[in-house]
């Protein structure tokens, strides 16, 4: 292993007409020492090289029909598919979730929540599963205080198929109580077995409901336990970079 | 043949026969029917403001920090480091009376396009609301649609709604308010002002087509009383389209920021009339407008409707020719319209052309400038001609059990907790917010300063009709004293006027009270009046609601870190009451839940004593005395202390409190508090009689004495300490209340419970 500092990972949040949380994505990514990050245009159709894509969050298309459902034919998307094919780590946060779910790179669908109405809570999430890219820099069992902030964030997805991602390790993320317990009570949209976050088989690309670049900075409202989730993600293409 | 407009056209716009003969002389002749509608919509009190003008230039309206006062689209504020905060607050009342949940979106889409037309990035916005009583079906269907308005529309800008207030009395059940405030980062030297230049420079529409939508607003619906035709009235509100009003954001501030335009006009009230007007007077020239080059949603529109439609999501902007090019690319690559309308002429006129024929030719400045004022004779009401004095308090009965009329307190639809509405609103994003809803103050910094910016918006509507002189004067001062709890120092305001029928001597004289009232405050407090709407006409039935002259303001922090939130923190901190220990029945929230009354003298504010309080107050924040403070408001003493404990819930504040989500942490416990109050005869008085000028504050024990010091002779009263578990208040040897503070916690969130 090499003494040299590793180089910084490169980020890409990729920008839809009505996406909202990409200048956040954009800004808790170049907090951290070890990242650049730059901008990638819906209508483009390369990923400039970066390796790891952030879907952010926001109303793309404007949501006007199902969310994620337009996002997912805009031209940058067919490079996200190739990218993920190739095992690209691809990260996607609330439409971004949504849009990985409609682009068929997550299964499952985001639906209206039971409250009916849009929810901005705090929520504690329950790391399921430690041993992927987006969640290594955490232990099975740690609790990390997010905000969450949707109208359609309630998970669900076919008996079968949850089945095979539980026994795959796919459900990542899930919102518990205070003491790591998930419930009914700390369950913000009503989400199939409390889940917030899942990943595909190959375990590299994420999605999630809650907003971990809105919990970077100790400083603000939203706290910094989102940091561990993006720190994964430099640790992983880190040590990838430094053992090729 | 341009045809010509009479008499009889013009009232049915709403035009007075004087009106009609002014128009007549600056047109020389009949107006056609375009130039008839243009005067009918500038002409208009929404437009036109021609009740309000002769009494606003009473405002204080410019100071140090003040870049841009009243007349440009949003008032600015220099906050340090070279970046400014516009501001703005507008009404939207009448529009969500007919249709809440559309009516309160565009609301919101109004005023943040006033926030990006002068360049800068809408950081934040807040909303004050009222409504009837909720025990109506139809206030709970207004009150769901407006605050769902919100959430869809401002949400989907990605705008954090930070704060607000609601409040529900019978005076608004037939005319709800609302109020939408926003507020935009801007560097000092990139204020963009909304002034046409530049003889043969381009007149370009950006944004969405022009339909028939919100015809007629500013005249139909926001300057007249509502009747029995209220459900004819829906075809004039306008419906938003968040989505557009996002790219419009991106692409504008593009456009501003890089210098690609001359200037920039958002189209609000009467469309395209009020805007290509305001530009060419302001700027002193003229501007041909074509209106056949329009982009439309319905083919047969005619002139005038094109020149009145309310359509949203639209931007006027004044384009060098070279620089077309750029600006169209700009608006292609946020696929938004960008038509060549019409150019910049030397003629002063503001000209419409359609297919080649001019159908309207007005003198721009005329137009602008000459809109009749009238200053209506004001008469004192009725219920207010004896000179009113304080209730006498033996006509209320002492009720036998305190803590049972603290619970009925904290859960009075007034004081109970809002979580149900505010968390439909995204408060968070854009990565600023310091402190969030539920407490007395929003509170955001600024990215790479150590600064940050403060927002709290007030008025007690009750007082405003028991004395709307005291009652506005408490307004400000009460908005001022929740910024200074939070620690930020009080800079600028922004009000939203709202009131009956300025016709009746009445209202005129509650005005003019109101007027008064602020300005007297804003030149104690030194935060001058930058922007603001007068709403009138709030009316139905004949019946006015409460005059309700809402104030936003903005505070800053030289360093944010030392911002303060009003949860009590530790046990065994000392809990103090600063400022006068007396509390008053009248006006007061449990004069109205407790005893179904609203009467008496409201107390009047000490302005000197309240810039000491507020002075002292930000001091002890600064120095770190403090661990909480909060404004002692609705609800007097013992609600304020209920508050402060329901909001310890767990560490961090009231942001933790939610307990679906957390549980308090800090072992498992609240916090509450034990406090004694000097012996009185009426101790209810004491523990919820309202005052202004009083904040709670807890400090380490450590701390008392410097806490005291830099009091000086302030009115300070150390009542108690935070215990864990439950709130006890005793008056020498006798208990007078005593509850766990979960149980207040539970009553305090129970109103949802007690909506569904």
């Amino acid at each position: 292993m090499s003494s040299a500092s590793p180089q910084p990972v490169r980020f890409g949040v990729v920008v839809f007409p009505g996406s909202n949380c990409d200048a956040d994505a954009h800004h808790a990514i170049s907090t951290f020492p070890g990242a650049t990050v730059d901008y990638l245009w819906h209508k483009d159709t390369d990923l400039k090289g970066v390796q790891a894509v952030v879907l952010p969050g926001g109303f793309s298309y404007g949501d006007y029909l199902r969310c994620g459902a337009i996002a997912r034919f805009s031209p940058i998307m067919q490079a996200v598919k190739d990218f993920a094919a190739d095992g690209g780590l691809v990260m996607g946060i609330c439409n971004g979730f949504q849009t990985l779910t409609e682009a068929g790179l997550l299964p499952g669908a985001l639906i209206r929540n039971t409250g009916l109405k849009f929810v901005c809570r705090y929520v504690n999430l329950r790391v399921e599963n430690a041993e992927t890219p987006f969640t290594r820099a955490c232990d099975e069992g740690d609790v990390l205080r997010i905000v969450v902030k949707h109208n359609e964030g309630n998970y669900t997805v076919d008996p079968e198929t949850l089945a095979a991602m539980k026994a795959n390790g796919q459900v990542v993320l899930r919102y518990c109580d205070a003491d790591g317990v998930p419930g009914d009570a700390a369950n913000p949209n009503g989400a199939v077995e409390h889940i917030a976050g899942i990943c595909n088989e190959t375990r590299n690309v994420f999605g999630m409901m809650p907003h971990p670049e809105n919990s970077v900075e100790a400083a603000l409202a939203g706290g910094a336990d989102g940091r561990r989730l993006f720190q994964s993600i430099i640790d992983t293409l880190t040590v990838a970079e430094v053992a090729s | 043949m341009t045809r010509r407009a009479d008499l009889a056209a013009a009232e049915a716009l709403g035009l007075t026969a004087e009106e009609y003969a002014k128009i007549c002389e600056i047109q020389g002749g009949e107006p056609t029917y375009v130039e008839l509608a243009i005067y009918s919509l500038m002409w208009s009190e929404h437009c036109s403001y021609k009740h309000s003008r002769p009494v606003l230039g009473r405002f204080p309206t410019s100071g140090p920090r003040i870049l841009q006062g009243p007349g440009e689209n949003a008032g600015v504020i220099d906050v340090g480091d070279g970046w400014a905060v516009a501001m703005k607050v507008e009404s939207h009342n009448h529009p969500s009376a007919v249709e809440p949940f559309q009516g309160a979106a565009t609301g919101v889409g109004g005023i943040v396009r006033d926030i990006f037309t002068m360049g800068a990035r809408p950081c934040v916005s807040l909303d004050s609301l009222r409504f009837g009583e909720l025990s109506e079906p139809r206030q709970r269907f207004l009150l769901d649609g407006v605050v769902g308005g919100i959430a869809h529309y401002g949400n989907c800008l990605g705008i954090p709604t930070v704060g607000g207030e609601i409040y529900f009395e019978p005076s608004y059940e037939g005319n709800c308010l609302v109020n939408a405030m926003s507020a935009g980062l801007i560097r000092a030297d990139d204020i963009v002002r909304a002034v046409a230049a530049g003889v043969g420079n381009h007149v370009v529409l950006i944004g969405s087509k022009t339909g028939r939508d919100g015809i007629g607003g500013a005249s139909v619906l926001a300057s007249q009383e509502f009747d029995e035709t209220l459900e004819e009235k829906r075809p004039s509100v306008q419906v938003g389209d968040p989505f557009t009003e996002k790219k419009l954001i991106e692409a504008c501030l593009e456009l501003l920021n890089d210098h690609h335009v001359v200037s920039m006009q958002d189209l609000g009230a009467a469309g395209l009339t009020s805007s290509s007007s305001e530009m060419a007077s302001k700027g002193f020239v003229g501007l041909d407008i074509h209106a056949d080059r329009v982009p439309l949603r319905e083919a047969d529109m005619e002139p005038w409707e094109i020149m009145i439609s309310e359509s949203q999501e639209r931007m006027l902007a004044i384009v060098e020719p070279a620089k077309l090019e750029t600006v169209q690319g700009i608006c292609e690559r946020w696929d938004l319209d960008c038509t060549v309308i019409g150019e910049v002429t030397d003629t002063k006129m503001l000209r419409i052309h359609w297919h080649g024929e001019v159908v309207g030719d007005i003198p721009a400045r005329r137009l602008a400038d000459e809109s009749p004022v009238i200053r209506t004779p004001s008469v004192k009401p009725d219920y207010l001609v004896d000179e009113p004095v304080a209730v006498d308090d033996a006509s209320y009965p002492p009720p036998k059990d305190l803590g049972a009329a603290l619970a009925e307190l904290l859960a009075a639809p007034n004081i109970a907790s809002k979580r149900w509405a505010w968390e439909q609103y995204d408060y968070i994003v854009q990565a600023n917010t310091v402190q969030i809803p539920g407490s007395d103050a929003a509170v955001l910094r600024i990215k790479g300063t150590g600064r940050g910016i403060a927002f709290a918006n007030d008025c007690n509507g009750r007082h405003c009709y028991l004395d709307p002189y005291r009652g506005a004067k408490a307004a400000v001062a009460e908005a001022a004293r929740n910024l200074s709890c939070a620690g930020a120092l009080p800079v600028a305001v922004t009000d939203c006027l709202n009131f009956g029928n300025p016709e009746k001597g009445e209202i005129y004289w509650q005005f003019e009270q109101a007027v008064e009232g602020i300005a007297e405050a804003c030149e104690a407090l030194d935060t001058p009046v930058v922007s603001g709407n007068v709403s009138f006409y709030n009316e139905s039935f004949g019946q006015a609601i409460y005059p309700t002259p809402m104030i936003g303001m903005l505070g800053i922090y030289d360093d944010v870190d030392i911002h303060l939130d009003g949860a009590f923190k530790d046990e065994g901190d000392v809990i103090v009451l600063l400022g006068p220990p007396a509390g008053f029945v009248d006006g007061s929230e449990y004069q109205k839940v407790h005893y179904g009354r609203v009467e008496g003298r409201v107390p009047d504010v000490d302005l000197a004593l309240e810039v000491r309080l507020q002075a002292a107050v930000r001091e002890a924040v600064a120095r770190r005395l403090l661990k909480s403070a909060h404004d002692c408001a609705e609800g007097g003493l013992a609600v304020a202390l209920a508050e402060s404990a329901i909001a310890s819930g767990a560490p961090g504040g009231a942001q933790w409190t939610d307990p679906a989500a957390a549980k308090p942490e800090r072992s498992g416990r609240w916090l509450g508090a034990d406090v004694t109050i000097g012996a009185v005869e009426r101790p209810d008085l004491a523990l919820f009689g309202e005052a202004p000028s009083r904040v709670v504050v807890t400090c380490a024990p450590g701390d008392l004495e410097a806490v005291h010091a830099l009091a000086g002779d302030l009115p300070f009263a150390v009542l108690g300490v935070v215990t864990g578990e439950s709130l006890r208040c005793t008056m020498g040897d006798e208990e007078l209340l005593a509850l766990p503070v979960s149980e207040l916690h539970g009553v305090y969130e129970s109103l949802p419970d007690r909506l569904a």
